[in-house]
Parts: C-alpha cells; structure tokens; sequence
C-alpha cells in the first residue's frame, strides 16, 4: 500500500495553477476505463481527491477521495489498463471523465433502458463490451462499471466494488 | 363537500377492494391487514395507478400517485397536479412546468442570477429553475419553500449532463407530473452539497455549479407543516399476487403527533447517516440497503433468471415459477427483523395492461437491496426524518 500527497499536487496547483491546467488539458483527459493507468492521477486531479493504491496479485486498485465525498475505485491490470471503475458516495461521480471513450455508449444504453418499461430502478446495463450497473438513492449512489473482455483472468465481478 | 364526497367514495373504494381480495391485508408480509387510515387534516389519498399517459404507451408500474397543491406564495392563487410519485428515496417537491403556470417567485444567488438545479436519480435526472411556493397537501401546507420546476428552455450545463443520465424533463420521461420527495432527509442535497448539483444561470452566458447552502436547498416539505413534520406513514393494502389494476391508499403526516398516526407496535429500524440499513440475504449482508416507495420493484442480487434481453422488461426478474424468499432487515440500532417475500415472472405479470400494481415484481441489482413499493403492500410503513423527535425516538429511520 502506498500513499500519495495529494496536498503536494494542490500545492503545485496553487504554486503553478496556469501551467497545471495547461497540463491536464495536454493529457488523454477522458481516458479513464480502457486507459492506461495514468489516466488515474488526470481523476485525482479532476475530483480534487486524494488517492491510495493497493497492489493484489492481478491488479491494483486506486482509490480516490472526491472532495463532493463520492469514493471511486479504479482498477488497472498488470499491463496497466483500468478496467473497471467502482463508486459510492452521496452523488454520482463524473462519468463522462471516468468511462473515457465509453461514456457515449453508457449515455445509449441508459436512455435505452429508461425507454423500456422500467419506471424509477437500478440501471443495470449489460452489453458486449461494457456492463455499469448503478443504483441507491439521492445522498447514497453506487455503482460500478466495467469491460468484461478485458478482466484479469480469475477476477470476478462481484469482487469490483 | 365535494372534499368530503370524495373522502366517502374513497373510503367505500378501498373496503370494496378488501372484501374482494382473498390477499388483503394477508400480503407476502406479516399475515396480519394493515388497519389505512381514511379521514383526518394529515390524511393525503394515494392511489397506484397507470399513471399519466406516456406516448410509448409503457403504463407506470407500482407507482404511487398523490395531488399536490402549489399555491404563489401567501396568495391563493394556486394550482393542484395530480399523478405526483409519492417517494420515499427522495427529499423536495419536483413539479413538471408542463403541468401548472402560476407566477412562482424564483430564487436568485447573491449575485442575482436565477438558481437552477439538476437533480439525479438513478435511472435519469431533473432540471430545472428552483422557485417558491406554499405547498399544500391534505389539510398541511408548507409556506414559501423551494421547489424545482423541471422542464426548462434553458440547457443542462456539463457538470449534469456529465452524470451521464437520461433526462426525466417531461411526462414521457417522468412518468409522473411530478415527485413528491418526503424522504428520511431533511433537504434534498445536504450539508457540502457538491456543485454539480445546483448552478446559477446567467441571462447569458453559461451555469455555474454553486454550493448551495442548507437554508436555499430543496427542503423535505413534511419539516415545515406546522404540526405532524416528523415523518410520514405509507399505507397501503395488500395486492394479490396476480395483480391488481390499481390500488387505494393513504399518505399520512405525522408519527405520534395525532389520534391515527401512532407507531403502535411497529418495529424501528433506524438509518445510518446515508439513508441505508444492512439487508442479510443467503448469509451475505449489504449494508447499503434501503426502503423507497419510488422504486417499483424489490431489487437484489440474485442468481433468480432474469426476463431477456431482447424483452421489455430486460434487468426484471422471469423465474419459471415464483420464488419464496427470506431476508433480514437490521437497522443501525442493531433491531432487526425477517421479511419473507416473493418473486414471480415478470413477463407474465405484464401481461395484463390494465394492471399497475405488482406485489412480487422482482429484478437484478447489485451490492445492495433496494425495497421498492412492493415492500409497502399489506403493512404500513414509517418514515421519520433526519433529526426529528418521534414517539420511536429520533429520525432518521423506517418503521414497520
């Protein structure tokens, strides 16, 4: 387990705040699921949270700290690739920054769902190449998102959260 | 008088319903009939019904509706909007400006710019201009609060269409005219509520996200009645388990505050400060579990066969034959208590499109358990809200 210093980020923000927004916005901003694992320090900067890592044997997990207090998980293969992300917290988290490339077929398939006869429920999406299920309340969301072809072999689901 | 009339035809309706349901009052819950309050100043009639009609011609299902009235603040020019979801997953008034056109006051930030707030839910978000209005319902009524009035010419800004959701600006999308947010929360986004929540709208221009203080937020309108603004109570009768067309309720304010409101003898699970209980099922508890009369189903995970893909109903559940189930509520004061339950097909459910209320209506989630209105049918349930003193101690927390 390591620890990152997300005040030292702030801090470099503060000390060189036009020439960090000239480097997020340099960088693969929307690249989160699919991405390479770079992409996880882009989010801890974009939610202003801190960050932890734990290292398991087929993946390693980043755990942001938003400051809106939604907490996202980013797992990254050993290849370095995120491919899921978990969030809990009282708010949703940014999707469009954390599904990357795959947040307009989420937008789809969310639109879809609601179209059938669905009423007020979980989104549960299930499609070749993106699952995100997401549900709770206002003041308690959860949910989680991921791309089935791309998880380590013997990583479960039900073990992304 | 015409107040009354209905009143009578209302209390008529549901004794009829009950002398022809073998279920009623049986339910898939306790065995024992829920006694529905029928008359009282804190009694609102709900009513589970298809609700409004949409144009893809889906009907609302296990929808809870209740009228609304919306008054220009200290005047009585008002209007009353009916087909407005009763939820208990939810705090603030939420109106479609489809529905009414009253002269409401709008809220401006400090440097004048009108309010606005997006709002998510889980399956989709509203939007939309935050005014103020007396809010009447049953004989209570909350002067000069704030309510959203969804549906607006002006665009989303990024920070809401970043959640990704699908608008629910309209009846189509709503599948309500409005929602009625009386929920375990006091205010509808908190203390630190983020900015992506409520913006300011200048005349041009884009909306800015802005922190929206406790005071100027959405506020869950049972805490400003005069009296009976500790919680509510949802009552409402069993449903046999084929079906039923639609089913005849009340909304009752207060817990302990009148003669027909009292706890008497149900259990309190309280809520930890997220608005959630841990629900056991097969030995595997989930914490992040919760009651809300919004949702329209019980939502768990489960290896129960789900309906395909390729259906209507796609994410329900479409056992071959109906499955009996068992789990245990336990709330953060360490009650706890079992609630047999079953889930039946929902495919063969639909069938029937004269039909809205479904007491075995089941469908997939995971991580937690979603108790949605199912859950109310043939008990009744309390909600206390956030802070506030009850005969069962303080809210927040669910009773039943």
């Amino acid at each position: 387990m390591s620890e990152e210093h997300p005040s030292s980020v702030k801090s470099r923000a503060r000390a060189a705040g036009t020439a960090l927004v000239l480097l997020v916005a340099a960088l693969p901003v929307w690249a989160s699921l699919g991405g390479d694992a770079s992409s996880v320090q882009t989010d801890q900067v974009h939610m202003q949270g801190t960050r932890q890592t734990t290292t398991t044997q087929s993946y390693t997990v980043s755990e942001i700290r938003a400051a809106t207090g939604t907490v996202v998980r980013e797992y990254a293969s050993s290849t370095g690739t995120v491919f899921a992300i978990a969030w809990h917290g009282p708010w949703p988290p940014d999707m469009h920054q954390l599904l990357g490339s795959y947040f307009e077929q989420y937008v789809q398939a969310a639109k879809a769902q609601s179209a059938a006869r669905m009423g007020r429920r979980p989104l549960m999406i299930e499609q070749p190449g993106l699952v995100v299920q997401s549900g709770g309340h206002p003041r308690a969301f959860s949910g989680k998102a991921y791309v089935p072809e791309m998880l380590p072999q013997g990583v479960r689901a039900e073990d992304l959260r | 008088m015409k107040e009354l009339r209905k009143l009578l035809i209302f209390t008529v309706t549901v004794g009829l319903a009950c002398a022809l349901s073998v279920a009623c009052g049986g339910g898939s819950h306790s065995g024992t009939q829920n006694t529905i309050v029928t008359s009282g100043t804190n009694v609102a009639p709900v009513s589970v019904n298809l609700g409004p009609a949409a144009s893809d011609g889906f009907p609302s299902v296990n929808a809870a509706f209740v009228s609304v009235t919306v008054c220009v603040p200290g005047t009585s020019n008002c209007k009353t909007i009916d087909n407005v979801l009763v939820d208990t997953g939810s705090s603030g008034l939420r109106i479609l400006s489809s529905e009414f056109s009253l002269p409401l006051p709008q809220q401006n930030a400090s440097d004048g710019n009108p309010v606005y707030e997006c709002f998510p839910f889980v399956s989709g978000y509203t939007w939309g201009p935050v005014q103020t209005a007396d809010v009447e319902i049953a004989g209570e009524k909350a002067s000069s609060t704030t309510i959203e009035v969804i549906g607006t010419s002006i665009t989303p800004p990024t920070g809401c269409l970043n959640f990704g959701l699908p608008p629910s600006n309209n009846v189509d999308s709503l599948r309500a005219n409005g929602i009625l947010g009386i929920g375990l929360a006091a205010q509808d986004c908190g203390p630190g509520c983020p900015t992506s929540i409520y913006y300011e709208c200048p005349a041009s221009g884009s909306c800015q996200g802005i922190s929206e203080s406790l005071a100027q937020q959405l506020q869950n309108p049972v805490t400003l009645f005069a009296t009976d603004n500790n919680g509510v109570i949802i009552e409402l009768p069993a449903v046999p388990a084929a079906g039923e067309a639609s089913v005849s309720g009340s909304l009752v304010f207060g817990i302990g505050t009148q003669s027909n409101n009292g706890l008497s003898g149900a259990k309190v699970y309280t809520a930890d400060g997220s608005g959630n209980f841990t629900t056991t099922l097969n030995g595997t508890p989930y914490s992040q579990s919760f009651i809300d009369s919004g949702s329209n189903g019980f939502f768990f995970p489960s290896t129960i066969t789900q309906c395909p893909r390729s259906s209507n109903e796609p994410g329900f559940y479409c056992p071959a034959s109906t499955q009996k189930l068992s789990a245990t509520n336990q709330g953060a004061n360490s009650v706890s208590g079992t609630v047999s339950f079953s889930v039946a097909d929902a495919a063969t459910l639909f069938a029937n499109p004269n039909d809205s209320a479904f007491s075995d209506l089941g469908g997939t989630f995971s991580g937690a358990f979603d108790w949605g209105l199912p859950f109310f049918y043939g008990q009744n349930v309390f909600v206390a809200i956030e802070g506030a003193s009850t005969p069962g101690g303080p809210g927040p927390y669910w009773a039943y």
